[in-house]
C-alpha cells in the first residue's frame, strides 16, 4: 500500500504552517504596521508588549488614594494589637460610640471590616479624603496605630438586634443594567462580598445618603478607580434616598 | 459484551443521571433570565446554576459517555475481555467522587467561577481538585485503551487494526494531550491561588493554557459520535461503511488539527499577538477537511443502503432510506445541526466576522447547537444501540424512541437558533438578566421565549430518553446477538500503514502544539508584570 502517506502529511502541514506563518508574520504585519519597520512589526505579531512612551507620555491619572488593597494588607488581628487599638480608640467614642454605635449620625464601626477602617484612615492622613474632624483626629495616627485602630473596631459585634425591614429597593438587589450600575449587594453583602467594601447593614441614612451625593458630585474622591463615583453619579436622587434607607433600616 | 457490561452500565447510568439533573438546571437558567420570569433578587445563584450546569455537561456527561463507549469497542472490535478491568474502576469512581466534589462545592456557592474559570476569579480549592480528578480519571482510560491495543498488537502482529477501535484510540490520545491545558492552568495558575500559598494570578496566561483545552474538548465530545456515524449507521441500515481508509483518515485528522487552534476563542484578547491568532484561525479553518470527508463519506454509505432498497435519481434515493429506524432518523437530525452549528462556526473562527457576535449569546447559542445538538443526539442513538447488549433488554416502542429523537432536534432548533439571533441583536452572554422593558432592547425579548420553549421540549426529550431506557428493563431479559459494529465496502486486509498507528500523527500534534502555543505560553510567563491580584468568589478566602 501507499507508505508515503506520513511523508506526504508532514510535508502537508509543513506547507501549512510556512503559508500561515508567511501571512501572519511577514506579510499583514506589513501592511499593518508599515509604518514602524520590519522588526517591530514582527514583534508586534508575535504579541510582545511594546512600549508605548513612543506615541507621547500617557497623562498622569489623578491618584483616588494611595492604599494598594490586598488580601494581605493586614495580617490577623492578635490580641494585643486590639488591646492597644481599643486605648487608641478612646478618642473616637465621642462621635462613633462607646462600643462603635453611633449616636451621631457618624458611621456604626462595630464589626466594620478592618481593611476599610485602616484605609479610610490612611486617606484621611493623606488627604485623599477630606473631613473637618476626622482629618485632624488622623494626623496624628501611625500606621500600626491605624492598624490597631481597625482590628480592635473590627472585633466588637456588630449591632444587636439589627433588622433590615422590607424588600430591598430595585437599585440595592439589581442596579440598573442599561445604566451600569451594579447591584450595591454585588459588593456590601447580601448577594457578594468584595474586599475593602464596607458593611452596610445598619448605618445612619443621613450619613449613606451624604457619601454618596459627595461621590456623585466628585467631592468625595477617594474611591479607587472612581468605582463609587461612576456608580453613584448615574444613581438618581431618589434611589440614593431608597438605597440610604434600606441600608439604614428605615425603609 | 465481555467482562465490560457492568463497567459501561455504570459510565452510562452516572453520565445519564448527572445529565437529567443538568438538564433541568440549563432549562431554569433559561427561563429565569427570560422575559417569562422577573429579575432573580440573588443573581449568584444563577451563576452557580450555570457553574454546575457547565461542569457536569462539559466535564463529567461527555467524559463518562466516551470512557464508557470506548470500553464497548474495545472488547466488541479486539473479540477479548478489557485487561485492567479493575483499573477502569478506580478510573470510573475517580470521575465519580470528582464529580460529586466539585457539585457540592459548587451548590455551597464556594465556585460560581463558571466552568472556564475566569481567572482572576478563584473559587474554592476543592472544586478545581474535583475537575482535575475527572480529568485523571480520564487519563487512565486513555492509558487502559493504549494497553489494550498493544496487548491485542501483540498477539496479532502485523494485522489491521480495526477502524472503530482506531478511531477510538485516535479519540483518547486527542482528549489525553488536550486536557493538558486545563490540568496545567489548575495546577500551575489556580490551585496555588485557590490554597492560599500565592495571591496573584496570570490571567492571561491562564486562558491561553485554558484555550488548549477549551477548542479541542468540543472534539473529544464529537468523538463518539464521528464513530457512530462511521461504524453504527451503515450496519442499522443495511449497508456497509463506503471507505475505512477515508474513515481512519478522518479521525487522525482531528488528532492533527483539533488542538492547536484554541486561540480563536482569544480573538479579542490583547495578550496573544495577531500573527498567533492568524495561526491559529489557519488550522482551525483545516478542521473542515476531516468534517467534509466525514459527511461525504457517511452520505455515501447511506447512498449504498438507499440504492439497495430501490431508490432512484440523482437525490431522489434519500427516501429510500430507512426513515424509520432511529438511528437513520438521529444521523439525519444530527447533521441537519451539524451543518448549521458548522456554518455558525466558520463565522466564529473568521476574525472579522468573529468580532460582531464575540462574547454574545450567538456562542452559546452555536455550541448548545454542536453539543447538545449534534452530539448529544448521537450519544442517545449510542446508547439506544448498545442497550440491548449492555442491559440484556429489547427497548419497548421503537415510536417512542422516534418521538424521543423528534423532541430533541426540534427542541434544539427552537432553543438554539433564536439564540443565535440574540446574539446577533448584541446581547451579551452570561447575564443573570437582561432589562427588556428598555425600548432599544425590547425586540430581543421573544428571543429568550423562544429558546426557553424549546428548552422545554429539550427536557422532556431528556427525560422520556431516560424512561425508555428504564421502561424497558421491567420486560423479559433476551438473549441478544454478539454485538458488532459496521463493515467496509471494501474489507481491505491492510491500510497504509501510517493510518494503522499513530506516530506519525501525534508527532504532527506535539510540532503544531508547540508551533502555536509555544511562544505565547513561553511569552507569557517570561514577563513578571502580568498577574493580577485574585479575586475570591465570596470576598475571603
Amino acid at each position: 500500500m501507499n507508505d508515503n502517506l506520513g511523508k506526504w502529511a508532514v510535508l502537508a502541514v509543513v506547507a501549512m504552517m510556512l503559508v500561515g506563518g508567511v501571512i501572519g508574520f511577514v506579510w499583514l504585519p506589513r501592511v499593518v504596521y508599515s509604518d514602524q519597520g520590519f522588526f517591530a512589526a514582527w514583534c508586534s505579531a508575535l504579541g510582545v508588549p511594546r512600549s508605548w512612551a513612543a506615541f507621547g507620555a500617557r497623562p498622569v491619572a489623578k491618584i483616588s488614594s494611595d492604599v494598594v488593597i490586598t488580601h494581605e494588607l493586614l495580617e490577623p488581628a492578635r490580641p494585643a494589637d486590639v488591646g492597644h487599638g481599643a486605648t487608641l480608640a478612646l478618642r473616637c467614642t465621642m462621635c462613633h460610640g462607646p462600643t462603635g454605635i453611633s449616636y451621631a449620625n457618624s458611621p456604626n464601626l462595630a464589626g466594620q471590616y478592618a481593611v476599610v477602617i485602616y484605609k479610610q484612615l490612611r486617606d484621611y492622613k493623606s488627604g485623599m479624603r477630606a473631613n473637618a474632624i476626622m482629618s485632624e483626629m488622623a494626623r496624628s495616627l501611625s500606621d500600626t496605630d491605624m492598624r490597631e485602630v481597625a482590628d480592635y473596631y473590627a472585633s466588637l459585634p456588630r449591632p444587636a438586634g439589627f433588622q433590615l425591614t422590607g424588600a430591598a429597593p430595585a437599585v440595592v438587589k439589581w442596579g440598573a443594567p442599561m445604566r451600569n450600575i451594579a447591584p450595591c449587594g454585588s459588593c456590601h453583602g447580601d448577594i457578594d462580598h468584595t474586599l475593602a467594601s464596607p458593611w452596610l447593614k445598619g448605618e445612619p441614612r443621613a450619613y449613606l445618603r451624604a457619601e454618596l451625593t459627595a461621590f456623585a458630585s466628585d467631592q468625595r474622591h477617594n474611591d479607587i478607580n472612581a468605582q463609587m463615583r461612576a456608580i453613584a453619579d448615574r444613581m438618581t436622587p431618589e434611589e440614593i434616598d431608597q438605597a440610604a434607607a434600606y441600608y439604614a433600616g428605615e425603609h | 459484551m465481555y467482562n465490560v457490561r457492568r463497567l459501561v452500565l455504570a459510565h452510562f447510568g452516572f453520565a445519564f443521571g448527572a445529565f437529567a439533573l443538568a438538564l433541568l438546571l440549563g432549562e431554569w437558567q433559561m427561563i429565569v433570565r427570560s422575559p417569562l420570569h422577573g429579575w432573580l433578587d440573588n443573581p449568584e445563584h444563577y451563576y452557580r446554576s450555570v457553574t454546575a450546569h457547565g461542569t457536569v455537561m462539559g466535564y463529567v456527561f461527555p467524559t463518562l459517555v466516551a470512557m464508557g463507549f470506548g470500553y464497548a469497542i474495545s472488547v466488541v472490535t479486539l473479540n477479548r475481555n478489557l485487561v485492567g478491568l479493575r483499573t477502569a474502576w478506580i478510573a470510573f469512581w475517580m470521575v465519580v467522587v470528582g464529580t460529586v466534589l466539585a457539585a457540592v462545592i459548587v451548590a455551597s456557592g464556594h465556585a460560581s467561577v463558571l466552568y472556564s474559570f475566569y481567572p482572576p476569579l478563584v473559587g474554592n480549592a476543592l472544586y478545581y481538585i474535583g475537575v482535575a480528578l475527572i480529568v485523571v480519571g480520564s487519563w487512565v482510560w486513555v492509558a487502559l485503551l493504549t494497553i489494550n491495543l498493544a496487548a491485542w498488537r501483540k498477539d496479532n502482529p502485523g494485522k489491521k487494526v480495526p477502524f472503530t477501535m482506531y478511531a477510538n484510540v485516535a479519540g483518547s490520545y486527542l482528549w489525553g494531550w488536550t486536557a493538558v491545558g486545563v490540568v496545567l492552568e489548575i495546577l500551575f495558575q489556580i490551585l496555588p491561588v485557590a490554597l492560599g500559598f500565592k495571591t496573584t494570578v496570570d490571567a492571561g496566561l491562564a486562558r491561553v493554557l485554558f484555550s488548549w483545552t477549551l477548542h479541542a474538548i468540543v472534539y473529544f465530545w464529537l468523538i463518539p459520535a464521528y464513530i457512530a456515524y462511521y461504524t453504527i449507521l451503515p450496519r442499522a441500515i443495511g449497508s456497509r461503511l463506503y471507505s475505512d481508509t477515508m474513515g481512519r483518515l478522518a479521525f487522525v485528522l482531528f488528532l492533527v488539527f483539533a488542538m492547536p487552534i484554541g486561540i480563536h476563542h482569544l480573538y479579542d484578547d490583547p495578550m496573544v499577538g495577531s500573527g498567533i491568532k492568524m495561526m491559529h484561525g489557519v488550522f482551525t479553518a483545516m478542521v473542515t477537511v476531516p468534517t467534509l470527508l466525514t459527511i461525504f463519506t457517511i452520505a455515501a454509505s447511506a447512498e449504498l443502503a438507499a440504492r439497495q432498497r430501490g431508490g432512484r435519481g440523482l437525490l431522489g434515493w434519500v427516501k429510500a432510506l430507512p426513515w424509520e429506524n432511529p438511528v437513520m432518523l438521529g444521523v439525519a437530525f444530527s447533521f441537519v445541526m451539524l451543518g448549521f452549528g458548522g456554518a455558525g462556526g466558520l463565522i466564529n473562527m473568521t476574525y472579522q466576522t468573529d468580532s460582531t457576535i464575540h462574547n454574545t449569546q450567538w456562542i452559546t447559542g452555536h455550541f448548545h447547537l454542536i453539543f447538545p445538538g449534534a452530539i448529544v443526539i448521537m450519544y442517545f442513538v449510542i446508547v439506544y444501540d448498545l442497550w440491548p447488549a449492555l442491559a440484556g433488554r429489547a427497548l419497548g416502542s421503537l415510536a417512542l424512541v422516534r418521538t424521543q429523537l423528534w423532541l430533541w432536534f426540534v427542541g434544539m432548533m427552537i432553543l438554539t437558533i433564536p439564540w443565535h439571533i440574540a446574539g446577533l441583536y448584541g446581547m451579551p452572554r452570561r447575564m443573570a438578566y437582561y432589562d427588556y422593558t428598555a425600548p432599544a432592547l425590547a425586540p430581543d425579548a421573544w428571543t429568550v421565549d423562544a429558546s426557553v420553549l424549546g428548552g422545554a421540549l429539550v427536557v422532556i426529550s431528556g427525560f422520556l430518553f431516560v424512561y425508555i431506557l428504564l421502561s424497558s428493563l421491567r420486560r423479559e431479559r433476551i438473549a441478544p446477538p454478539a454485538y458488532r459494529f459496521s463493515e467496509a465496502l471494501h474489507e481491505s486486509p491492510v491500510v497504509p500503514r501510517a493510518l494503522n498507528g499513530f506516530a506519525v500523527w501525534l508527532a504532527l500534534m506535539f510540532t503544531l502544539t508547540l508551533v502555536n502555543y509555544g511562544f505565547p505560553i513561553w511569552e507569557l510567563r517570561k514577563i513578571p508584570t502580568t498577574s493580577v491580584p485574585a479575586v475570591y468568589v465570596g470576598g475571603g478566602q
